[in-house]
């Protein structure tokens, strides 16, 4: 069995998604048709074969919690070990004031302490991706390296991955920088926020932290210690999408509407679980003319869709178009009605004849149980 | 253990001979259905949507796809402390042991189990059938009319009466008469093999039943028969709705298109009466440029991109460019490649059909079968 713990870190800034995020973390942002952010890091480290897996939330954790349950959907609901959901703790010292990831890791130390695994894996849910986390490990194994960091050599940079930290790397693979990617540059080595490294040195770290008080987060804690600890980084070669954006949400999405992407995130080196909803199969009418797009269960389809994902229950009535668009779970759109370039959060309801255009690069988005 | 009201015996051991191919690994109730579903799911959501928390799978023809996909019960919620979901195939004693003879003999070797949750009313139902019914109600029905067995019975079209066992009834639904294939039948009341008993009752006379060597142990053939001479109250309660025993290939295909007419009394998406299975682990469908679906239901994880027309596709189904699909089942997992044509079908799951074949005929009346795991080589032609 692995020697290995999983702990999910959702301090994750919120700044630029805030419309989907106004009663959930990014976590639990719905996406592609059936699932939820977290799915890819839960399944990652499940995949993996790591079965004591914690999720770190801020505040805003209730719908979280709703799509967790016991855990069962990942093989999570164990006698030994398991999932564990680890909330901020009311703290009448800082009330009001949120000390970031540090202060939460420090009130749940014990959990840390007592948990018998030896090594940890630290992933943020915000990176979407199907990632071997066993060649990650056998590689900070033989390396020797204190902490690893897994990274993605993206071409990408001056669209994607906004404000996310980069690396500079010496020819050995071993970290001698961090930026933050300001989208000037095409190339770079984006950090997937994954670290692996000893239990005991992440114990360290968070007291270190704790009792100096010179940082609040984890991820600047590591950063400002490369000159001290041997860090390496893991390369990963695969389809990589960050969600911190609206701009980014909506083209993580898009770019599963090509066949080899959503192959690869889907099935590459292990499925991608999520709860599970006993929706019955979509289905098509007389009318319905769709193309290029990613339909969930449980929907009925009577108009147009074009270059879309809708997930799962949607209804869209005879006559409606929806080109470029995310449809979240059990949205109705009515006769006639047009949509492009937009994002309805559940339950929206779009009422006969109406139009809705956003752009390509700023998509309109409908709030929650909105009706239009 | 405290007493429970009543428990519920599904009779999943059948092997479906007449749909052939498909139920040659797989018993009856295993046999896929709706874009989803394996037939058994609607018996066990039913019961679950009842709220009947103890549930007896009687098992016996090919168990081991039936054995994996209950597992605990958990999809249909009935991986429960108390009761929850008991396979219950036929076993040895100290006196030997021997097959599940028929229906009631069926039963009455699991009486050990029954007693040991003492309910009072025990349901009997069929593991093949498709249809929504709240037992609840029927029990209901039971308790009000002091009844000590009840038959649920559905209309069916006076020329096919002949097909099933007839119940002929009283103003208050009083059965008086079992007509089983009648000529000429008096009623067109069809038994849906749905049974209320109250369990000390249908305990005797499965007792008595066994004791006969010339009984065929079997419900329609020889309990309600001989509860009927007895004088035992036992009534009819009429059901309304989509009910469908799918004994033949063609009955199978005819049940799945039935879901594709707009006015389907069969409503999946109800969701105050879900249908639970065990879902499938993949992505939403996907449809490619070049793909036209139209009048059809499509599972998760299909890819699309040829022409599918009043179809059910189940889970992974692959259709390529140029391919039309027409008035055609295509089970999980089927690989369908470029130009080809199928029409009025039914392909088995994991099956390979390779560029160019040529499947089915709509002119016929019959309908085509591939089965499971077959690969059709290019070009082939096959028609039943």
């Amino acid at each position: 069995m692995l020697d290995y713990m999983g702990i999910i870190n959702l301090s994750e800034r919120e700044d630029y998604i805030k419309e989907l995020t106004y009663n959930r973390p990014i976590a639990s942002v719905p996406f592609a048709g059936r699932y939820r952010i977290i799915d890819f890091a839960l399944s990652n480290l499940v995949n993996a074969g790591i079965q004591n897996v914690s999720i770190f939330t801020q505040n805003k954790y209730r719908s979280l919690l709703d799509h967790l349950g016991t855990g069962k959907a990942w093989d999570l609901d164990r006698k030994n070990d398991g999932m564990f959901i680890m909330t901020p703790m009311f703290n009448y010292y800082t009330l009001g004031i949120f000390r970031g990831d540090i202060e939460n890791f420090k009130n749940h130390i014990d959990y840390i302490h007592l948990s018998k695994q030896n090594n940890v894996v630290i992933t943020s849910s915000h990176m979407i991706c199907n990632v071997d986390m066993r060649k990650a490990i056998r590689s900070h194994e033989e390396s020797g390296a204190d902490i690893t960091i897994v990274y993605k050599k993206a071409n990408t940079c001056s669209e994607d991955f906004y404000q996310c930290n980069t690396l500079s790397l010496d020819e050995n693979g071993r970290v001698n920088g961090v930026d933050i990617n300001m989208c000037k540059r095409d190339e770079c080595n984006i950090s997937m926020e994954m670290y692996i490294m000893k239990k005991s040195l992440f114990l360290d770290i968070v007291h270190t932290c704790v009792s100096r008080g010179d940082c609040d987060y984890l991820k600047d804690a590591i950063h400002k210690n490369i000159g001290k600890f041997k860090v390496m980084g893991y390369r990963f070669e695969g389809h990589l999408a960050c969600v911190n954006s609206i701009q980014s949400y909506y083209r993580a999405n898009m770019q599963l509407l090509s066949l080899p992407v959503s192959k690869e995130l889907f099935f590459k080196n292990g499925l991608i679980y999520t709860k599970v909803k006993d929706e019955p199969p979509t289905k098509y009418t007389e009318n319905a003319k769709v193309s290029n797009s990613l339909i969930a269960s449980g929907g009925v389809i009577n108009g147009v869709v074009e270059n879309s994902v809708i997930f799962r229950g949607v209804q869209i009535k005879k006559g409606a178009v929806v080109k470029n668009s995310i449809i979240m779970q059990n949205c109705i759109i009515e006769e006639n009605a047009f949509l492009r370039n937009v994002i309805l959060d559940k339950n929206v309801r779009i009422t006969k004849e109406k139009q809705l255009k956003g752009d390509e690069k700023y998509p309109v988005v409908i709030e929650k149980k909105a009706m239009i | 253990m405290r007493r429970k009201e009543w428990i519920a015996m599904i009779l999943a051991g059948g092997q479906g001979s007449r749909l052939t191919l498909l139920t040659k690994k797989i018993a009856k109730p295993a046999v896929y259905y709706g874009g989803k579903y394996r037939i058994i799911d609607f018996v066990l959501s039913n019961c679950s949507n009842s709220g009947i928390d103890t549930v007896g799978v009687l098992t016996q023809y090919q168990p081991l796809a039936l054995n994996t996909y209950i597992g605990i019960g958990s999809p249909w919620d009935l991986d429960r402390k108390k009761g929850g979901v008991t396979l219950l195939p036929p076993y040895v004693n100290e006196k030997g042991g021997e097959w599940y003879k028929g229906t009631a003999n069926a039963i009455y070797q699991n009486i050990n189990f029954i007693d040991e949750y003492n309910p009072e009313y025990v349901v009997i139902l069929s593991g093949d059938h498709i249809y929504k019914m709240d037992y609840s109600k029927m029990l209901e029905y039971h308790k009000e009319k002091e009844a000590e067995a009840t038959i649920a019975v559905i209309e069916v079209p006076w020329e096919e009466t002949s097909r099933f066992g007839i119940m002929n009834t009283e103003k208050d639904g009083k059965i008086y008469e079992f007509d089983e294939k009648p000529k000429h039948a008096k009623s067109n009341l069809a038994s849906m093999g749905i049974y209320i008993f109250n369990w000390e009752i249908l305990k005797q006379y499965l007792v008595e039943d066994e004791l006969d060597p010339d009984s065929s142990n079997d419900f329609g053939k020889n309990i309600i028969p001989q509860m009927l001479q007895s004088d035992i109250r036992l009534f009819a309660y009429p059901f309304e709705g989509y009910w469908k025993d799918v004994g033949t290939i063609d009955s199978l295909w005819e049940a799945n298109m039935d879901l594709l007419k707009e006015d389907n009394k069969l409503n999946l998406l109800d969701n105050k009466w879900k249908i639970y299975s065990v879902s499938p682990i993949r992505p939403p469908h996907y449809m490619g440029d070049t793909a036209v679906v139209q009048g059809s239901m499509v599972g998760e994880g299909c890819v699309i991109y040829g022409e599918v027309r009043n179809s059910v596709l189940f889970p992974g189904v692959y259709v390529g460019k140029n391919t039309k699909v027409i008035d055609t089942v295509v089970m999980p997992k089927v690989i369908i490649e470029e130009n080809v044509t199928i029409e009025r079908a039914i392909i088995g799951q994991e099956s390979s059909i390779k560029p160019g074949c040529r499947i089915g005929d709509k002119s016929s009346k019959s309908i085509t079968l591939v089965g499971e795991n077959e690969e059709l080589p290019e070009n082939t032609v096959y028609k039943e």
